[in-house]
């Protein structure tokens, strides 16, 4: 019996090693994007797996902030943005205007690099997503932002203040916080902008025990400057550069063996 | 630096030694370093002095006055005649003419100053923000004689091809007037509450896939509420301490009524018509006059502390 669940196991593993198999919920062709005379992304391909963990790394003003607002469309925000390419999310083409923006963030949830709490109480927080989407039955609400709560390592910490200010709460709790305002959407992708740049140690360890136990469950798209924790955290890295992307592997292989000289010389920090 | 390393080299003059030096020359200064506290607190209480002075005044002749009518026939009472050979003092009749006029205008200037600053912070284009609020800056420096005599001679006449029972004055005119007076002022205070707001928070909540309207109703203007609130206030106070458009418009009739197209008179324009006429000092009305204008000054006294006490709690928001 043990035996057979060892090799069962063994099988899994080999399988999840083929990242291949993993079916892509974003799929990037020939992305360009300008903010108004500067080309900020050039000819991006690249896709984003179901349930897998992507990190984006790269230099200070690559564009990886730019490639992770442009999947769920923020980036349209800033004026005289100017794309080109093509951007499909499960299948569906997100540029074009198709899709109606509010749709495709309700079903991809974004965390920012410095905790964005609303000044509301906790559980107005939690609850506000699941509200403007028509969930105003209570119990619904109370059970979601205790589900929320709890997959984002929060409940025990919060569960007595509940109503009390989020502002009260430390940095950390903060951006678990947000993590779980976007749990509470039931997300498919969650779009992470260097969500532990502005955390002690501590609080990035507690934020990066929660991706791998969301991950299951959700899609990640997460940019970080932490090689150590691109490395430890997800499954497929992707390497910008002065707005291209220069290589795409399996995290192993871009931290062991890069087929690429200027991804080997930005990871072992030779580079400007 | 070839200055410095010469003035190191040279041993006479020793840089410790200079600045003591010149410490030592200082001293005078020092003296008149000291002296500024006491001369600026000397300037400052100018204002303070002038304050307490006008007050203690209002307060003196305000207690002559309820010596020769009593207090609660004051605040009680519904007729105001003053001249008549029979006297009556209640101001009632001013309070509900100032509290009407101040109303209308907010009926006003509340929703439109609002709506400004929506359309202003969060829809429109920076180059439309950046014309349109200096525009109305200038709005609010229109002298207050000008919004007057276009209530009289242009809203009133308007206004009375709907309503043909419009009074030629009447306490409606000028309160519409001098709600387009305040919106400047509500639409430029809320529009800087709400453009405070940091962008995060729209970009969280935009995030989730709420809708501009949804991000403004659920997050901006809750967020900014308190700034809101306050400009509404300082509306309000604007609006009873308004004294020129309603002398203008709403005539001296003093009517204690709910009627907003009959003339009443509030209690700015009581003061004008009492201290424009030749009230003899020492006279019952000459002491009405101060019993007004105090009356006055405790309405924007606590209009002015909520406004206070309001955008505090804003500061402690986020
Ligand atoms: N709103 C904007 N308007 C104009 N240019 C912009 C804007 N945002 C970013 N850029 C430019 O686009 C390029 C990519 O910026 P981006 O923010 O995506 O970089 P990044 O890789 O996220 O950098 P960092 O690691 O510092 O966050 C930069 O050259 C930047 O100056
Ligand atoms: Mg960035």
């Amino acid at each position: 019996m043990t035996l057979l669940k060892e090799r069962i196991g063994d099988v899994q593993l080999r399988v999840m090693d083929n990242t291949n198999w993993r079916k892509p919920v974003y799929e990037t062709n020939g992305l360009n994007l300008w903010y108004g005379a500067s080309h900020a992304l050039k000819n991006i391909n690249l896709s984003i797996n179901e349930k897998e963990v992507t990190a984006i790394i790269g230099p200070s003003g690559c564009g990886k902030s730019t490639y992770l607002k442009t999947l769920n469309r923020m980036v349209e925000m800033v004026p005289d943005v100017n794309i080109s390419g093509n951007i499909t999310f499960k299948g569906n083409n997100i540029l074009g205007k198709e899709m109606p923006v509010e749709m495709l963030r309700s079903k991809v949830g974004m965390v920012f690099q410095k905790p964005n709490p609303f000044p509301k109480s906790i559980y107005e927080n939690i609850a506000f997503g699941p509200k403007i989407h028509g969930i105003k039955n209570k119990a619904t609400l109370d059970m979601i932002v205790e589900d929320s709560l709890k997959k984002a390592a929060l409940w025990d910490e919060v569960k007595d203040r509940l109503h009390k200010s989020a502002y009260g709460l430390s940095g950390g709790q903060q951006q678990r916080l947000c993590i779980a305002r976007c749990l509470a959407i039931d997300p498919e992708v969650i779009l992470m902008d260097e969500p532990t740049s502005a955390l002690d140690p501590v609080s990035t360890h507690k934020v990066e025990e929660l991706i791998s136990s969301i991950k299951n469950d959700v899609t990640i798209a997460i940019v970080t400057h932490n090689m150590q924790q691109a490395s430890r955290i997800s499954d497929r890295t992707a390497f910008f550069l002065n707005g291209e992307i220069i290589e795409v592997n399996s995290t192993a292989t871009i931290f062991n063996n890069p087929n690429d000289r200027l991804t080997n010389d930005y990871i072992n920090g030779r580079f400007g | 630096m070839p200055v410095n390393s010469d003035l190191t080299k040279n041993k006479a003059v020793n840089i410790r030694d200079l600045i003591q030096q010149n410490k030592e020359k200082k001293s005078n200064r020092e003296k008149f370093e000291k002296s500024i506290p006491a001369l600026l607190f000397l300037i400052a209480s100018v204002s303070i002095l002038t304050t307490i002075g006008i007050v203690s005044t209002l307060l003196m002749e305000t207690v002559e006055f309820f010596k020769r009518v009593p207090i609660v026939d004051f605040f009680t009472g519904t007729v105001l005649k003053p001249l008549s050979q029979t006297p009556s003092f209640g101001v009632l009749p001013l309070i509900m003419g100032t509290v009407t006029s101040s109303l209308i205008a907010m009926a006003v200037a509340a929703p439109i100053g609002l709506m400004t600053a929506i359309y202003l912070s969060e829809y429109a284009s920076e180059k439309v923000r950046k014309t349109v609020k200096p525009l109305l800056e200038v709005l609010a420096g229109v002298p207050t004689i000008v919004y007057g005599f276009f209530a009289f001679t242009f809203v009133t006449p308007l206004l009375k091809t709907f309503i043909p029972t419009l009074e030629a004055t009447n306490i409606l005119s000028p309160g519409i007037v001098m709600g387009v007076m305040i919106i400047p002022m509500i639409a430029s205070l809320s529009e800087d509450a709400m453009s405070s707001v940091p962008n995060s928070m729209r970009e969280g909540a935009l995030g989730l896939g709420a809708t501009k309207l949804e991000v403004t109703g659920r997050v901006v203007i809750p967020a900014a509420l308190s700034g809101i609130i306050a400009s509404f206030v300082l509306g309000i106070s604007r609006a009873i301490g308004e004294t020129m458009i309603v002398t203008i418009a709403s005539g001296s009739t003093k009517n204690f009524t709910f009627d907003i197209t009959q003339s009443m008179q509030t209690m700015t324009a009581y003061i004008v018509e009492v201290t424009g006429g030749d009230a003899p000092a020492g006279s019952t009305i000459y002491y009405s006059l101060y019993a007004v204008a105090m009356t006055l000054f405790l309405f924007t006294l606590l209009m002015n502390i909520m406004a206070r006490k309001i955008s505090r709690k804003f500061r402690e928001e986020y």
